[in-house]
């Protein structure tokens, strides 16, 4: 990898190149950002991947389509439901498998307390690379919660395989509905404690606002989604845009922002919280009774020739799956659209010019997550 | 100018909000445990690694060695054998290995088991220094345990 750098006729301003990463705590994992720095400011960034790169689109092509979906919840370690929710879909909309509605609600609420987790790890960590170190106490705290919650249900605490072709793999109990109650109750609570600690706070301010503009234009060029296009003030979630399973039951917000920076994606995320606890409230309102599992799963699940996609709205923004089929067991391609990929490759443009405690700011706001880029 | 002071005034406001949200976190209850001097339950549900079930009826395990995890498993990492013996109905199980090191622990081999012989361990304080530790001989775990 070289970089064509030319010193400057004029030796105080010479350039020069800063490796951050891949073991830079604030690249979360094995990313590599290539600086061409002068000075204090960032005039050229060139993210290096690849460390991470574990194949696992080539691994789905060699074995049962069914057998993928541990693979899935290894990509995105902090959205692993929702991979799986997205995979599960994938198939069943292949095989023509009709899912009972215990399932979806049961789905629901396990994916977006998936969510909600996420972002409380984002948002401890985000405000760790920011150098306040007290918030991820606070914010783990609130995430422990929901890691034992579907633990209890699961059996994992992070790489979750809960979901199967047409159902999941253990029933919601009377003690999952009300620890999930107490938890939503108890978040609530908290997100005022949060206001005052982290969203108020003077140096938080000063950081994340007008850094790392983004426009609704650089987000459609980039194919950027998720929070990022979301603060720029564009509505778009795929749970409302194309609603999957039964989002379209639910009465939630789409959260948006309208400058586009840092701190528009900062808040959405955090506005997101909330409306996922009006979702799964709503969703153990009306919980149905009924099976756990479609009622004909073939045992070797033939998928028919031909082509079939399935999008979810993941953390960071949407995922997809794209399968095409010989009309065997094995799918011929496995094609997976992650969305921090699209996201992380706005960078160069977007950090351009910027101070480095800046360029910090503006990745973590991306809410990179190294595995599902490299995958 | 005026602007100045009022974002000095609530900035210097906003920090002692949070100073204020820190002190009362000072005194409130600790929630962490103390590993490994405490420990805290682990659910029943949770998915160790795989184990064979000894039956309090019979004192032995149920696997009939028909091979269904194995052919199940997305990572391959059960080997399952078994033998024919004269006078016993069945095949006879003589090797049941896991190689942990690949199990992703999605729990396919115990949905698939057709005399349900296979359960979830809740061992979960797994260290080694080699990788043969993590190869498990299930049928030896079986008959050691009481």
């Amino acid at each position: 990898m070289s970089m064509d750098v030319k010193a400057l006729e004029d030796d105080r301003h010479h350039r020069y190149v800063l490796n951050m990463g891949p073991q830079h705590p604030s690249t979360h994992g094995v990313l590599r950002v290539l600086l061409e720095l002068e000075g204090e400011y960032a005039m050229n960034l060139l993210p290096v991947l690849g460390y991470g790169h574990r194949c696992h689109e080539k691994i789905a092509e060699f074995k049962p389509a069914k057998s993928f979906m541990p693979n899935t919840a290894r990509m995105d370690y902090l959205g692993a439901l929702i991979y799986n929710h997205g995979f599960a879909q994938l198939l069943e909309k292949a095989a023509g498998i009709e899912v009972p509605e215990r399932v979806e609600y049961i789905r629901v609420i396990t994916s977006e307390l998936n969510r909600i987790q996420s972002h409380l790890l984002w948002y401890g960590a985000y405000l760790l690379d920011l150098g306040a170190f007290t918030p991820i106490m606070y914010s783990f705290d609130d995430r422990e919660h929901i890691l034992d919650i579907l633990e209890d249900v699961t059996g994992s605490r992070l790489t979750y395989c809960y979901f199967r072709v047409g159902g999941v793999s253990k029933d919601i109990d009377e003690k999952f509905v009300t620890g999930t109650r107490a938890f939503i109750k108890r978040l609530r609570s908290r997100f005022p404690m949060y206001e005052d600690l982290v969203n108020g706070n003077i140096i938080l301010q000063k950081r994340l606002i007008d850094v790392g503009e983004l426009t609704p234009h650089t987000c459609a060029r980039y194919g950027i989604t998720g929070p990022l296009l979301r603060g720029t003030g564009v509505a778009y979630d795929m749970r409302r845009a194309e609603p999957y399973s039964i989002y379209s039951k639910f009465d939630f917000e789409i959260p948006t922002g309208t400058k586009g920076d840092c701190m528009a994606s900062f808040m959405v995320r955090f506005h997101e919280m909330e409306q996922s606890l009006r979702i799964i409230e709503q969703a153990l309102d009306g919980l149905p009774e009924g099976s756990i599992m479609a009622a004909k799963v073939p045992k070797k699940l033939k998928i028919p020739a031909g082509d079939y996609n399935s999008s979810v709205e993941a953390p960071r923004g949407e995922l997809s799956y794209y399968l095409v089929s010989d009309g065997s067991d094995v799918p011929y391609r496995l094609k997976v659209r992650t969305p921090s990929y699209s996201n992380l490759s706005v960078i160069p443009e977007m950090c351009q010019g910027m101070l480095l405690s800046d360029v910090v700011s503006a990745m973590g706001a991306l809410d990179l997550v190294i595995p599902e880029i490299d995958r | 100018m005026k602007s100045y002071f009022s974002e000095l005034f609530t900035g210097a406001w906003s920090l002692i909000l949070g100073l204020k949200v820190t002190i009362k976190a000072l005194v409130s209850p600790i929630v962490t445990v103390q590993y490994p001097r405490e420990k805290i339950v682990v659910t029943p549900n949770y998915r160790g690694h795989i184990d064979l079930i000894k039956f309090a009826d019979t004192g032995a395990h149920k696997c009939i060695s028909c091979g269904s995890c194995m052919r199940e498993c997305p990572s391959d990492c059960i080997v399952v054998e078994g033998e024919k013996r004269e006078g016993v109905k069945g095949k006879v199980l003589t090797i049941f290995t896991l190689d942990f090191t690949k199990c992703s622990l999605c729990g396919a081999c115990v949905e698939v088991c057709p005399t349900k012989a296979l359960d979830y361990s809740d061992e979960y304080e797994l260290a080694g220094s080699t990788r043969e530790q993590f190869h498990f001989d299930l049928l030896k775990r079986v008959e050691e345990r009481e």
